[in-house]
């Protein structure tokens, strides 16, 4: 596999040459900045065009397509306008927190899509504690929804971060309790690691075998409710609460949550592919030299990337194919039955593995 | 090397909020209404404030999922070394897990499970 420290070294060796020390570490933080803001905007604009597409057709309708070829532009327009409209100061909100608000939320998910590995060796934040960072950060997200419904003095406003927080914290227990049962897989909490792990030894997904798939699908149903969508986007539900939480944010700021939303679905299934599918690592069939070579060919962030937009696509189905739940109906399947499932799970996965039944 | 990216990654979203937050706001025209200012309804104006007391539901499931967050956190340390540890950790886990199992049986007994 093609290592990517291998330019970071190149660029780190080229600008220690004529910088001092530190210059030259501002200069990496900058080119990681750009980086990371870079891939950002365009993951999230190529997944609002994705969602609008996919949903389109599940619906048997077109979707976007007058603004450039089949509509592809049609994104970049509605950045542009919602540039250009008034960030409206209402009457009665709390100033302070409406404001902090959307900054809680991208910070959130942009510390979380850092530790996506995109390659390997090329991971912002690679720490030990990788998973437990993550989970970390990403409920800080929570804070942020929170915040923009007390805020905004409003009552679907309320109603609509009040479901949400409930959501978000009680699918959290599940989704920590099936990365528990990985962890316990693979024996440590790096993200790196793991998908060095898994390139040598076989995906998770087939090496855990049946406790794996089955907390594969338990992430994928936490998951697709910790991205407040549907079946579980009671915060906004539509037709009685028109937006949730984001009912009073305007332009702009509406646009962040907007983003957070799409970019927390792309990092759910970023974490899906890396914990479950392998990350970067290529699909290798035990025995086959020639097909794992051919394999070997193709690039890791390729893998990942795909990998990621495969598990987006699942939800994205998920999401257009399933009615939405109610509140009670929504809490009850995550306390009576994910929760005791994703737990019983963990012990199944751990008697696997001290027994030494994993592949 | 590691804190330092944390601290670029955090910066990075503080930044990218705030230029966009002032791009906009410089890009976008302003109007000036005072209805605009309006708390939104469906058509009528607000009754009183929104920082009302609200459903105790949800405390119930923030008070549970407060004890099953701690508990993931305690059992991230065992996880990383359970194959090390093998059958004798398991135990001490598992013993450690009825526990908390047997708290939620008796919230699921008592009701707090119900949305009432």
């Amino acid at each position: 596999m093609f290592d990517f420290t291998v330019v970071t070294n190149w660029i780190d060796a080229l600008l220690l040459s004529f910088l001092p020390g530190w210059a030259a570490t501002l200069v990496e933080c900058v080119l990681v900045a750009l980086a990371i803001i870079t891939l950002y905007a365009v993951f999230a604009i190529i997944l609002i065009y994705m969602e609008r597409k996919i949903c389109a057709f599940f619906q048997c309708r077109l979707g976007p397509n007058r603004v450039g070829k089949w509509g592809s532009i049609q994104v970049l327009a509605d950045v542009l306008k919602m540039l250009t409209k008034e960030i409206i100061d209402m009457k009665n909100v709390d100033r302070l927190l409406h404001k902090m608000a959307p900054f809680l939320v991208i910070v959130a998910s942009m510390l979380t899509f850092a530790c996506l590995p995109w390659n390997k060796g090329a991971e912002v934040l690679d720490f030990n504690i990788g998973i437990f960072f993550f989970l970390a950060a990403g409920s800080i997200g929570v804070v942020g929804i929170l915040l923009a419904g007390w805020s905004s003095n409003n009552k679907y406003a309320l109603i609509g971060a009040m479901r949400s927080g409930a959501q978000i914290i009680s699918y959290e227990v599940s989704i920590g309790l099936v990365m528990l049962t990985m962890i316990v897989l693979t024996g440590t909490m790096s993200f790196s690691e793991i998908c060095q792990q898994q390139a040598d030894l076989g995906w998770n997904i087939f090496r855990g075998h049946v406790p794996a798939v089955l907390a594969f699908i338990i992430y994928l149903i936490a998951g697709n409710a910790e991205c407040n969508r549907g079946p579980f986007d009671m915060p906004e539900a539509e037709s009685e609460l028109t937006a949730g939480y984001h009912v009073e944010y305007s332009g702009m700021h509406f646009g962040f949550y907007y983003l957070a939303e799409y970019l927390n679905l792309f990092i759910c299934a970023g974490i899906a592919s890396t914990i479950f599918l392998g990350g970067w690592a290529p699909f290798h069939v035990l025995g086959l030299d020639g097909f794992n070579h051919v394999m070997d060919y193709i690039p890791g962030a390729v893998w990942m990337i795909g990998k990621t937009f495969f598990v987006v696509f699942l939800l994205m189905w998920i999401r257009w194919t399933f009615p939405r739940l109610r509140i009670d109906q929504l809490l009850a399947l995550e306390w009576k039955y994910l929760m005791p499932m994703s737990l019983v799970l963990l012990v199944l996965m751990a008697v696997c593995v001290s027994l030494g039944l994993t592949l | 090397m590691n804190f330092t990216l944390f601290l670029t990654v955090l910066l990075t979203g503080i930044l990218f909020v705030g230029l966009v937050v002032v791009l906009a706001s410089w890009l976008a025209p302003r109007s000036f209404n005072k209805q605009k200012l309006e708390a939104y309804e469906c058509g009528i104006p607000t009754r009183g404030s929104s920082w009302a007391q609200f459903h105790v539901g949800y405390y119930l499931f923030a008070i549970l999922f407060l004890m099953f967050d701690v508990e993931t956190m305690f059992l991230f340390p065992w996880a990383t070394i359970a194959k090390s540890l093998g059958t004798g950790g398991l135990l001490a886990v598992l013993f450690f897990l009825i526990i908390l199992v047997l708290g939620l049986a008796y919230a699921w007994r008592k009701g707090a499970l119900a949305w009432k």
